[in-house]
């Protein structure tokens, strides 16, 4: 399945509005890790420190809801430079605790955490989100595949290290992911 | 007791004429879905989940409220069905707050496994993100309505079983709202026993008790066929 000219597929994953508790679950993979990267080349992950998407990845998982500006270019980005993407754990599939803003209003938000009477001891004035210093909050948090195309949904908070080895390993095998029935709950 | 014969899924299969539908399906060992009904409790035919195809109608039926009669033809797993159900099951998701990570009923809702058996792997419709309250006016038990899926089961069973008839349910269609007394806090309803049968059939996690955490409730339904087989049929089973 691989398309570039190393034999091995490229593995990207990405961290969106998450906890990181998805990658966390990732390395929980523990020994199988090695397994892992010894099948696939990892070429961009949070844990790898690599600034730009890199082109022609095979496998991305995603981990996290699409929040802000920031997420939506770089969801729009990695589609682009993606053959399949992993919607990886329930903030990506579902919007899950990002998601648990969506009832108020994002200016409401923004201006109590940071200018609230009630936190006297808070940041101070609001950043500017509109000149690049932080990335403008979207109105709404919405799970990945309301933004990008989504190939396949790899659910838990977080998805169990059993659950991430069931898909790749079924990634790997170039056949389509059926997790069974206990392997694809949300929560 | 009369008998009537009927076509389930190709086979042709004799069932009480008091029996439902859903009865006569069940008998035969087919799973079909379901969420409102609950055993012990009478028929509502709100979820759909059981809805089944039937001969010589575009309708769908759903089996839980449809009597059985003699020459039925029904199919219970067509492609339309599975869909369809799937569907059902992605808005019940979408239309309130179900964050089944930090849940107190997470690992133990009939909402969440019904989802990962019926292969919903994503909710393709908008989440609505209701700004709902929690009522913790009980001493004993919350009502977390951004979980509640409308079954009305805590009804039926605080009406029908306990005779209490403290919950009820106000509104309309998307505004519907499972209420206490006259629409009041809960802890100031002076009809509640505080009995807790809502609680323990409530389906998700919108009727716990007080003080659990995520993932920790764990409801039990036993005790209402327990209940009503000492009241109805004077069988008590001690052990």
């Amino acid at each position: 399945m691989a398309t570039s000219t190393n034999s091995k597929p490229r593995l990207a994953t990405v961290w969106l509005g998450g906890c990181a508790g998805c990658h966390m679950s990732l390395l929980d993979l523990d020994e199988r890790i090695v397994d892992v990267l010894s099948l696939m080349d990892l070429v961009f992950s949070p844990v790898a420190d690599i600034k730009k998407f890199p082109e022609g990845v095979d496998v991305t998982l995603v981990e996290g809801s699409v929040c802000n500006e920031e997420n939506l270019h770089l969801a729009r980005e990695l589609r682009q430079k993606s053959k399949l993407v992993v919607a990886f754990g329930d903030c990506a599939v579902t919007g899950n605790v990002p998601g648990m803003r969506n009832r108020l209003k994002v200016n409401d938000i923004v201006t109590s955490v940071y200018t609230d009477p009630f936190y006297r001891e808070g940041p101070g004035p609001v950043p500017q989100a509109e000149g690049g210093e932080i990335p403008v909050l979207l109105p709404k948090v919405v799970p990945l595949h309301q933004v990008i195309s989504v190939d396949i949904y790899l659910p838990g908070c977080p998805p169990s290290p059993e659950r991430i080895w069931a898909a790749v390993n079924a990634i790997l095998k170039g056949g389509p992911v059926e997790l069974p029935e206990e392997m694809r709950s949300f929560g | 007791m009369s008998v009537v014969t009927l076509t389930i899924n190709d086979k042709l299969v004799s069932a009480p004429a008091s029996a439902t539908l859903l009865d006569a399906i069940k008998e035969q060992g087919i799973d079909v879905p379901t969420l409102c009904h609950l055993k012990g409790l009478s028929e509502r035919g709100g979820c759909r989940l059981c809805v089944v195809e039937m001969e010589g109608s575009p309708k769908l039926f759903a089996s839980c409220v449809t009597p059985v009669a003699e020459g039925m033809v029904v199919r219970t797993h067509t492609d339309r069905l599975i869909k369809y159900r799937q569907m059902m099951i992605e808005l019940l998701l979408a239309e309130r707050n179900h964050i089944c990570a930090v849940c107190v009923q997470n690992g133990n809702c009939e909402l969440q496994s019904l989802a990962a058996k019926l292969g919903v792997t994503s909710v393709r419709y908008d989440y609505l993100c209701p700004d709902l309250p929690m009522d913790a006016s009980h001493e004993r038990y919350v009502m977390d309505h951004n979980r509640c899926v409308l079954c009305a089961r805590c009804n039926r069973v605080c009406d029908e079983v306990e005779g209490a008839h403290t919950l009820d349910m106000a509104g309309r269609g998307i505004h519907s709202k499972v209420i206490a007394g006259m629409n009041q806090a809960w802890g100031t309803s002076r009809s509640c026993t505080s009995c807790g049968k809502c609680v323990q059939v409530c389906p998700t996690g919108a009727l716990f008790k007080k003080g659990s955490s995520a993932a920790e409730m764990v409801k039990q339904h036993d005790f209402l066929l327990w209940i009503l087989d000492g009241r109805e049929k004077k069988i008590w089973r001690w052990s």
